[in-house]
């Protein structure tokens, strides 16, 4: 057993133990076997994420990542500063991670292989902190261990004690020449990390999830991942794609669409909390998949460490609305150049309106469709007799596109101080319809 | 005779002391409406209720100097579930910056709520009109501390038999037409002094525009969101 969950543990499963073993404890417990490509992958990701805090970063397989934090200091407000937002970060995404840091990157590993966080701020100090460590931090060959075991050495005080030359006889040169790069004395150059081009993430559920709820907490993770590789990029986008695998194999695709670029983890989750609350699951969800295709280049890896875009943001509530109504739900208005009242206007994306005033005297409703009046000796009735105003106004327009209009435009009002927009058709009945209202 | 005399002598001009003072308002567009309402205009930052008991009496008329004016700031006019379509024509011509409307059509009444008090606290709505179907004054007092939160002036449109009701809004108008297609204004709740007689006024016939502010604030502008 690697791990055990706290279930698990209460029935006195432990870490360490043979499997066998623990299912004699706990014969209904769910044992997955350990995925070496999930966790490449899963390291993969860590580092597409870390890689906002430095771009010199590289990856020790199977189990570290490697910053090179010196030049990110001043950035990101200092030692401790920096590495609150890592350790925050890592919190968020879910992951257990000992953090640590030294002058050389094989002095950093050690120490992070003590399972306790430990920071040495120079070579000396770094040197004190190994000295009591056992050689299993070394990461050697088990063969190189055990002889040194062998020869009474079973602490890197006790090591660095041994003559260099003799090292190098029995273990061969290479040894020698690790622990000049552990301690400072060699250059130790690390390969680059490359980060991933497009983001394209799935997070298998460690249990079917049924309830919106479940899928919000689940997305908190690829969010943060998101948000971290676009920080890293210099990018921000403006459309998330998400699929949600069900247990049958279907899937349910979701956007979740922002009028603004943004990297802000707090805004996608806003976004995606509205598009979530009127998403009704197909059935229980085994995988989340987020993908983001739209980049945009937000400058700056600086720009929005500290104060983050939590401004409020014009365009913030149109989304917000868009993401639990529906698109469809949200709009601006827009006038248009057309005669005819009813296409004299249409709706348009907020913000975007075109403006233009004729000068006619328009009601502040409009009826979305005409409403026949009844007629009492030839004058247009509406809960009573309409007095028309002897202003008449003639549109004649549309025979060009099929939607033919000849009408005579009239405000009428009754005896109460309503004041309404009547037409009267030209041909055909020659019907009275109410058109506005001129509240 | 100073120039400040001078002034004071003009009758247009608002005076704080007369009502409540220190209330943020933006003026009506009407002056003699403007002086029976405290702080001399609608509130910002507050509900104002608009019982108008029928329909094409001028009820939105009477907002559109105030609409108008601040349409000018860099904020939506939010219009929640209106009953009909807002004509952009009458809007452009009544001097409204039609890029600043965002119109909502919620599809359910809860929805409808819920927008309606987003749109309010967002700080990022200037007034907002809506006609909502409320009837629980703990849903009133939500909007009106949603309204305060986020500096908005929001218009609740209902029916005038609500009139009797209790209500936390700041104003509460009753609206009536006459024969004349003049608008009767029974102001039913103000902060400060009860109004006394209704007010008769043509709702399209507003005067200068004015933005009033509080007496401490700075001069002529709104007020940017307190952060």
């Amino acid at each position: 057993m690697l791990l055990a969950n706290a279930a698990a543990r209460e029935r006195g499963v432990a870490a360490g133990m043979p499997v066998n073993a623990a299912r004699a404890l706990a014969p209904d417990m769910l044992v997955l076997p350990r995925d070496p490509a999930a966790e490449a992958r899963a390291l993969a990701a860590l580092a597409d994420w870390a890689w906002q805090f430095s771009p010199q970063l590289s990856v020790r397989s199977p189990e570290a990542v490697l910053l090179e934090a010196g030049a990110s200091l001043r950035l990101f407000g200092g030692f401790n500063a920096l590495l609150g937002r890592v350790r925050d970060g890592l919190a968020g995404l879910g992951y257990r991670a000992v953090l640590a840091s030294a002058p050389t990157p094989l002095g950093a590993l050690c120490l992070a292989r003590c399972d306790c966080e430990s920071h040495a701020g120079t070579f000396d100090a770094l040197r004190r902190a190994l000295l009591p460590l056992p050689l299993s931090v070394l990461d050697w060959e088990d063969d190189a261990v055990e002889r040194l075991h062998g020869m009474g050495v079973r602490r890197i005080a006790e090591l660095l004690r041994l003559p260099r030359a003799g090292l190098a006889r029995r273990f061969g040169a290479g040894l020698p020449v690790q622990l000049d790069r552990l301690l400072g004395r060699a250059p130790d150059p690390q390969p680059p990390w490359k980060p991933t081009e497009r983001f394209e993430r799935s997070l298998a559920l460690p249990a079917e999830v049924v309830s919106v709820d479940g899928l919000r907490f689940a997305m908190q993770r690829l969010l943060q991942e998101l948000c971290g590789w676009l920080r890293g990029h210099g990018a921000a986008t403006r459309q998330l794609d998400i699929r949600l695998r069900h247990a049958g194999g279907a899937v349910t695709r979701l956007t979740v669409g922002s009028a603004r670029d943004s990297r802000d983890p707090g805004h996608f989750t806003e976004l995606l909390r509205e598009r979530l609350e009127r998403l009704t699951l197909a059935g229980p969800v085994r995988e989340l998949e987020l993908r983001v295709s739209q980049l945009a280049a937000l400058d700056g890896r600086t720009a929005d460490l500290f104060g983050d875009d939590r401004a409020p943001c014009l365009t913030d509530l149109p989304d917000r609305l868009r993401a639990r109504l529906g698109a469809g739900a949200v709009h601006g208005l827009s006038t248009v150049a057309d005669h005819r009242p009813e296409y004299a206007w249409r709706r348009c994306p907020p913000g975007r309106a075109e403006q233009r005033s004729t000068g006619a005297r328009r009601p502040l409703w409009l009826l979305p469709v005409p409403r026949r009046l009844r007629e009492r000796d030839g004058r247009p009735w509406l809960d009573g007799r309409l007095q028309l105003q002897p202003d008449r106004e003639r549109i004649e327009a549309g025979w060009w596109d099929g939607g033919d209009v000849r009408r005579d435009y009239f405000i009428a009002v009754d005896g109460r101080g309503s004041r309404y927009w009547v037409y009267r058709e030209l041909e055909g009945e020659r019907a009275w319809f109410l058109h506005g209202v001129f509240e | 005779m100073n120039a400040l005399d001078g002034l004071l002598q003009r009758n247009d001009l608002w005076r704080g002391s007369r009502l409540a003072t220190g209330v943020a308002t933006v003026s009506t567009g009407f002056a003699a409406l403007d002086e029976q309402l405290p702080g001399g205009g609608w509130p910002r930052g507050a509900l104002t209720e608009i019982l108008a008991t029928r329909a094409g009496i001028g009820a939105l008329r009477l907002l559109m100097p105030a609409l108008a004016s601040l349409s000018c700031q860099e904020r939506w006019l939010g219009w929640v579930a209106p009953p009909y379509i807002p004509y952009a024509p009458a809007l452009a011509a009544a001097g409204v910056q039609l890029s600043r409307i965002l119109l909502v059509h919620p599809a359910a009444r809860q929805d409808g709520l819920w927008a309606l008090e987003q749109s309010l606290r967002s700080g990022t709505c200037s007034a907002v009109l809506a006609w909502p179907l409320i009837d629980e004054a703990a849903a009133l007092r939500r909007l009106q501390l949603a309204a305060e939160a986020g500096d908005c002036a929001g218009f609740l449109f209902r029916p005038a038999a609500v009139a009797g009701h209790a209500s936390p809004a700041a104003l509460r108008l009753q609206l009536d037409g006459d024969a004349h297609g003049r608008l009767s204004i029974h102001i039913l709740k103000r902060r400060g002094r009860p109004a006394a007689a209704p007010l008769l006024l043509d709702p399209d016939h507003a005067r200068t525009l004015a933005l009033h502010t509080p007496a401490a604030a700075a001069p002529g502008g709104i007020q940017p969101r307190h952060h």
